[in-house]
């Protein structure tokens, strides 16, 4: 930034100051916009920290009372036991698949942190009502689905101290630093390959998974 | 399929045309386009010296205030694979990519991702908060932000799921739906940094929490020293305020990284000293290795390209010369070199790049060539300024198995067939 230019902004923010002298001390260098009160950021703070559970409000639900929300709430989209409807998410099983051809990743076999659970209730679902659940039936939800998923037992009561101790199987699995590149691929120019073994390993032609590209939308029925 | 070479040869304009249309038929699997009403067929087999249209007056100025692209163009549009999801409002869809030309992505076009549904937000009553370990939460509204100093930048975003469907085998004959996961534009709006700068960042803070008005609430964690690099807060896309679809009235642009870390509807920026750990972030934005452990944080959207012409849209018309075109990108900065085949990778030529080559902007290639009517497998393969080099699928799944799901960023090999039609395959 060049110094006239600097010059300009400390003016403008001095001027800023001037005019709204109660908050001056307050404001930033731009002044814009009006400080945010601890009533504010209590009504917008809804976000839960998967590790340790920070966020996570007063309240608490059992492992029964979940199952009675969940056949009003959920059960539609995710099934009665957490199976899945259609195409909407399985939240059960799956355990030990998920060094199979076909892994299934579910609350159960994959999640690392229960408290996500609850943050994601809360903050999603239900999916036509988003944000519209109470803080206890979120926790009477997450859990009824760590029970289905034979993490905790049926006398299970969620809450802020219960909820961050429960250990998901998953917890250890992952990494959280970027390996990559974990490709070196060298840029050969020319005979980089023999022809002959230049062979087509799978091809689309044929396969009737594909939506026409031109014309109107396509309608095509689940695959 | 007819015979596509046959279309060039015919003398005659409405001949071709019906020809044309046969084929977008074939490829379209029966789709009948017909006659365009209310346009008159020239009359003769040369083109006509004056068309309808150059003896009649024309619509004037503001008979469409806005403005849409011309009644012909009518199919070229987003579009959705629906058997991918349960419904519309949890989805994607994906951009013509076909039809595009250079690097901008018009605001109607440029691919759309909600996890609940689009919102329609009131711009007077949208706020953005920021708080968390900062020296002065704050609540800014729309006029608030616009009043920062405002930056214009050109760059792509891409969902990480773009060719997510190709990760065990070719399945989908489409450009547009194997890689119209990625758009790109220019947004205006404040750097992220500045309105950080603001609100005065406290010296634990290590990590922001992004969230957005929607009915997901969608949030994401990001490290702060991106944050503070170049990210940006937005109001605007290609010179517009920007459209609902992707945000409006206000969103996050991470350049370089997954889209999902673009958080639309932008409402709240929270900072912490450590990340959330989200189920967006844990649960569905993870990569699963073949050991069955998972990568997190995997934000990077490496080095990638593709051949937009010809591709199974757009096939070629017979023997003869094309240009073939592309383009390429990379999270890492900016495109250094594209190499296109003709032969499945056993010889590269360099492509020439168009000028501008932006960082972590879509960058056009082109490269003549001279088709003989054989068969061909046509690959593009990107080296960005870091030095990394596109790898192969093959070179790919030897590193992340099969249920990666996210970031495949690998050569796209297109086969064109005697006629002229192309496929999309993989090499074994």
């Amino acid at each position: 930034m060049s110094s006239s230019v600097k010059r300009f902004l400390l003016l403008g923010a001095a001027a800023m100051i001037a005019a709204t002298a109660a908050g001056a001390a307050e404001t930033g260098h731009f002044g814009y916009g009006k400080p945010a009160s601890p009533a504010e950021i209590a009504g917008w703070n809804i976000d839960v920290r998967g590790e340790d559970g920070a966020g996570l409000p007063p309240g608490s639900g059992s492992v029964n009372k979940g199952a009675d929300v969940f056949s009003e709430q959920c059960a539609a989209c995710h099934g009665t036991f957490g199976e899945g409807e259609g195409r909407f998410p399985k939240l059960v099983g799956g355990k030990g698949t998920l060094k199979d051809d076909r892994p299934e990743l579910t609350v159960g076999s994959y999640w690392p942190f229960a408290p996500t659970l609850w943050d994601y209730i809360n903050r999603a679902m239900p999916m036509p009502a988003p944000h519209t659940l109470s803080a206890d039936d979120v926790y009477a939800l997450t859990a009824y689905i760590l029970n289905l998923n034979d993490i905790v037992p049926g006398e299970f009561v969620a809450d802020r101290d219960s909820l961050p101790k429960v250990k998901m199987p998953n917890r250890d699995s992952f990494i959280w630093t970027d390996p990559r590149p974990d490709t070196m691929a060298k840029p050969c120019m020319s005979a980089c390959a023999n022809p002959a073994d230049v062979k087509i390993s799978s091809t689309a032609e044929g396969r009737d998974l594909t939506p026409r590209t031109t014309g109107p939308l396509d309608t095509m029925q689940p695959k | 399929m007819p015979a596509v070479s046959k279309q060039a040869d015919s003398p005659d304009p409405r001949l071709a045309r019906r020809s044309f249309l046969g084929m977008g038929a074939a490829l379209t699997g029966g789709l009948a386009l017909g006659a365009r009403p209310g346009q008159a067929e020239p009359a003769s087999a040369s083109p006509p010296a004056d068309a309808p249209w150059s003896q009649s007056i024309g619509a004037g100025v503001v008979d469409r205030p806005y403005g849409r692209p011309a009644d012909t163009e009518a199919g070229v549009i987003r579009r959705n694979v629906p058997w991918l999801t349960a419904g519309t409002e949890s989805s994607i869809s994906f951009s013509p990519l076909q039809n595009l030309h250079g690097i901008i992505t018009p605001n109607g076009l440029f691919f759309e991702r909600y996890h609940a549904g689009r919102p329609d937000v009131d711009p007077d009553q949208h706020r953005l908060m920021i708080h968390g370990l900062v020296e002065r939460p704050l609540i800014l509204t729309m006029q608030d932000i616009v009043r920062f100093p405002s930056v214009s930048r050109i760059h792509f975003i891409e969902c990480p799921a773009n060719g997510g469907m190709e990760w065990r085998a070719a399945q989908l004959n489409s450009l547009q739906f194997n890689h119209g996961m990625i758009s790109c534009a220019e947004w205006t709006g404040v750097r992220l940094s500045t309105l950080l700068e603001e609100v005065g960042v406290k010296k634990e803070a290590k990590w922001a929490m992004v969230e957005g008005a929607d009915g997901a609430h969608m949030n994401r964690s990001l490290p702060l020293n991106k944050c503070l690099d170049d990210c940006l807060v937005v109001y605007a896309q290609n010179g517009e305020a920007l459209r609902p679809e992707q945000g409006y009235p206000l969103r996050l642009v991470v350049p370089g990284w997954e889209g999902n870390v673009s958080i639309k509807w932008l409402r709240r920026i929270k900072l912490g000293d450590k990340p959330w750990h989200s189920r967006e972030e844990t649960s569905k934005y993870t990569d699963l290795l073949p050991d069955g452990t998972s990568r997190g944080f995997t934000w990077l959207i490496d080095a990638k390209s593709v051949i937009t012409f010809p591709c199974p849209e757009k096939p070629l018309s017979g023997p003869g010369l094309y240009e073939i075109r592309g383009l390429a990108w990379t999270g890492n900065g900016k495109v250094k070199r594209v190499d296109v085949s003709v032969d499945g990778g056993v010889n590269w030529q360099t492509a020439r790049l168009h000028e501008p080559v932006l960082s972590k902007a879509l960058t056009k290639f082109t490269l003549p060539w001279r088709w003989d009517g054989t068969p061909a497998l046509l690959e593009s393969r990107v080296i960005d300024e870091t030095g990394y080099v596109q790898p192969t699928i093959a070179q790919l799944r030897k590193s992340r198995g099969m249920n990666s799901v996210y970031h495949n960023n690998s050569i796209q090999t297109w086969q064109v067939k005697p006629d002229g039609s192309v496929f999309d395959v993989q090499l074994g």
